[in-house]
């Protein structure tokens, strides 16, 4: 149990600290492009997918640093690939929003709200039509859950009782509008009744919390009795963007979530259940700072921008468009 | 060889790949019982079952999606969306998700998904049952694009294209579905980027693809009256693009002709021009012409969605034109 503890902690630490190099090398124009960051819901992605084994999918989302990472991602081929450069998991293709590994069970992020839906209830109809006993977890935002999309997906896996647990993060914002002012009912997981599924509301902040229930969830959706919701409640520390300004929330709110992080919550439990000691919790710091200096000297000083040359590689599988617009097959 | 009808040969098409492949599966809207709007899925619930036909809510954006969720966890789903009018609420998941994933994951995805549609005008059925959209699937890269204008083409390519590894957007007629022709007994294949020569010519090449290609035949045989001997080159796909097959024939007629259903505004033909007159401009004798659809919204009365669609007479017109 320590060791799986342990585990939790430095994977939750491993994305705060990735986020927060990320951020730094965003300032520098290091890292190119989109700044979703996940600090503040690392317990979501990390207790959810503590809930799986190897042969099970996950979906993501634009701001999926924190699944890629908690599904076993490296965080140098991550660091690489938000710089662009050609040893990043997509050769520099994808970035921030399209990080995939498909291989393990990571079929990607997005950078279109909810669109991710739809491809998470299809991985689940082909485990179905299979008869294999894997799940999908899908992640999605509150945003994501007043899209069409949603309830189209939702209704099919209802339906067809497909073995997908859809787990929605409600950090609150839709960028900057309020769920309160975006939903017509306060929660997400009341929907549930609306497809047949059982609907839970959680605490996102509390990883042990949200693996449990997923593990729960899981345990019932691989039985073959469909989906289910999942709520979580939780916060992101940082804007929408890097150029969000947050006026639309307030210190306060700011710091009453940050009085319930994540994982000063889950060392406090270590340390009053003599699980691990104020010692070894900062030395699981120490090593992934130490783990994040080398992703970031991979990715930044050993790492190539991909040649111009790949510009049209594998646009199609098996055929390349010419960009003289001569097509040849291969 | 026996006769068969156009649905009839995208039936047996789909039959003999699911009896083949056992990943292979059809969803879509009234593709059970009903048998598909136009009946191209007709039987198939009755041999292969409701796991393998799946009749879906009436949700394209989740019939594209989770099409392409599946093609990419192992299956080869045939998805269908009624009318291509409707595949606009299923667009993000085509343009945006089946599309561009293997690109954007660098290439570490397979997304093999057809997405069976039909379009086109003819049964006065107005301007949300007949449009030809097949440019907007053209525009982003990723989506390969079928079109067959006969059943044996329909047939050979749909088998292709279900084995395919990439996207596919198969777009049949509405009007061609009751149309029949010659389609072997045994299995055959056709290679997705061949063009077909429909008939040969020498003074003028015709460029078009679906059930324009019936009518530019038809006006092709009326110009033999004016003593005008026309090529028809069926394009049967618009991706992968046999553009090569096009230069030969301009080059050997210097004439060009070009001819879509679809609007004429953005129409895909109109790349088609561009990249002759970049690559084959020495070679013209005349300017490239088209015959369109009107940019209007497909009206419903007779007289109207006539006027809006290229009818052999127009595409005479357009023929002389191209000759003077």
């Amino acid at each position: 149990m320590k060791d799986e503890y342990l585990f939790y902690l430095r994977q939750m630490i491993q994305i705060r600290l990735f986020e927060d190099k990320v951020f730094e090398l965003l300032a520098r124009d290091i890292v190119k492009g989109a700044s979703h960051v996940y600090a503040g819901q690392e317990a979501v992605a990390v207790g959810a997918c503590a809930a799986i084994g190897p042969n099970d999918y996950i979906t993501s989302t634009h701001r999926g640093h924190g699944h890629c990472i908690a599904r076993g991602g490296r965080l140098d081929l991550m660091l690489a690939e938000l710089c662009g450069k050609s040893t990043g998991y997509c050769r520099g293709r994808g970035g921030s929003m399209h990080i995939a590994d498909v291989k393990a069970g990571n079929l990607g992020a997005t950078g279109i709200v909810c669109s991710n839906l739809p491809v998470a209830t299809g991985a689940g109809l082909a485990i179905k039509m299979r008869k294999t006993d894997q799940v999908v977890l899908c992640f999605f935002g509150d945003g994501a859950s007043n899209n069409g999309a949603f309830h189209e997906s939702l209704n099919l896996a209802g339906l067809w009782k497909l073995p997908v647990v859809y787990i929605c993060e409600n950090n609150l914002y839709g960028m900057s509008v309020p769920f309160s002012k975006a939903s017509a009912v306060p929660h997400v997981s009341d929907r549930a009744s609306a497809y047949a599924m059982p609907g839970r509301l959680i605490d996102g902040m509390k990883v042990l919390e949200v693996r449990d229930a997923v593990a729960e969830a899981v345990a019932y959706s691989r039985k073959g009795n469909g989906p289910y919701l999942i709520e979580a409640s939780t916060y992101r520390y940082r804007g929408h963007s890097r150029s969000d300004p947050r006026k639309y929330r307030t210190k306060e709110e700011e710091e009453y979530w940050k009085g319930r992080d994540p994982i000063l919550l889950f060392s406090q439990y270590l340390e009053s259940e003599k699980i691990a000691t104020e010692d070894e919790i900062k030395s699981i710091w120490a090593e992934v700072e130490k783990e994040i200096a080398e992703a970031e000297d991979f990715a930044v000083n050993k790492s190539p921008y991909p040649d111009p040359s790949e510009l049209y590689e594998d646009v199609y599988c098996g055929w390349i468009q010419g960009k003289f617009d001569l097509e040849e097959v291969k | 060889m026996a006769e068969k009808y156009y649905w009839e040969a995208i039936r047996d098409a789909i039959r003999e790949e699911m009896i083949r492949d056992p990943s292979v599966f059809v969803m879509g809207e009234d593709v059970g019982v009903y048998g598909g709007a136009y009946g191209a899925t007709r039987g198939l619930i009755e041999e292969f079952g409701e796991d393998r036909v799946r009749d879906t809510p009436i949700s394209e954006a989740v019939i594209a999606g989770a099409a392409a969720g599946a093609a990419m966890c192992g299956m080869r789903p045939i998805a269908e969306i009624m009318y291509i009018d409707f595949s606009t609420i299923a667009m993000d998941q085509l343009v945006n998700i089946a599309a561009k994933n293997r690109y954007m994951f660098g290439g570490k995805t397979t997304v093999p998904m057809v997405l069976r549609t039909e379009g086109g005008a003819g049964r006065s059925i107005a301007a949300h049952h007949s449009q030809s959209l097949e440019a907007w699937f053209l525009h982003p890269p990723g989506l390969f694009v079928v079109m067959p204008a006969t059943p044996y083409d329909a047939k050979g390519l749909l088998k292709t294209c279900i084995r395919d590894p990439n996207p596919v957007i198969f777009i049949e007629h509405k009007m061609l579905y009751n149309t029949k022709g010659e389609v072997p007994d045994g299995e055959y294949l056709i290679p997705l980027g061949k063009a077909d020569i429909k008939r040969a010519g020498k003074d003028l090449t015709i460029v078009t693809y679906s059930r324009m290609v019936l009518n530019s035949l038809q006006a092709a045989k009326e110009a033999e009256k004016d003593g005008i001997d026309c090529e028809v080159i069926d394009l049967r796909c618009l991706r992968p693009l046999d553009i090569l097959a096009v230069f030969e024939s301009v080059k050997k007629t210097g004439r060009l002709l070009l001819v879509s259903e679809a609007y004429q505004n953005c129409n895909f033909v109109n790349e088609i021009g561009m990249r002759v007159m970049e690559h084959c401009f020495d070679y013209l004798d005349a300017p490239i012409l088209r015959v369109c659809g009107a940019d209007v919204p497909i009206p419903m009365s007779p007289t109207l969605e006539e006027e809006a669609t290229p009818s052999p007479k127009r595409i005479l017109a357009g023929i002389r034109e191209a000759m003077k």
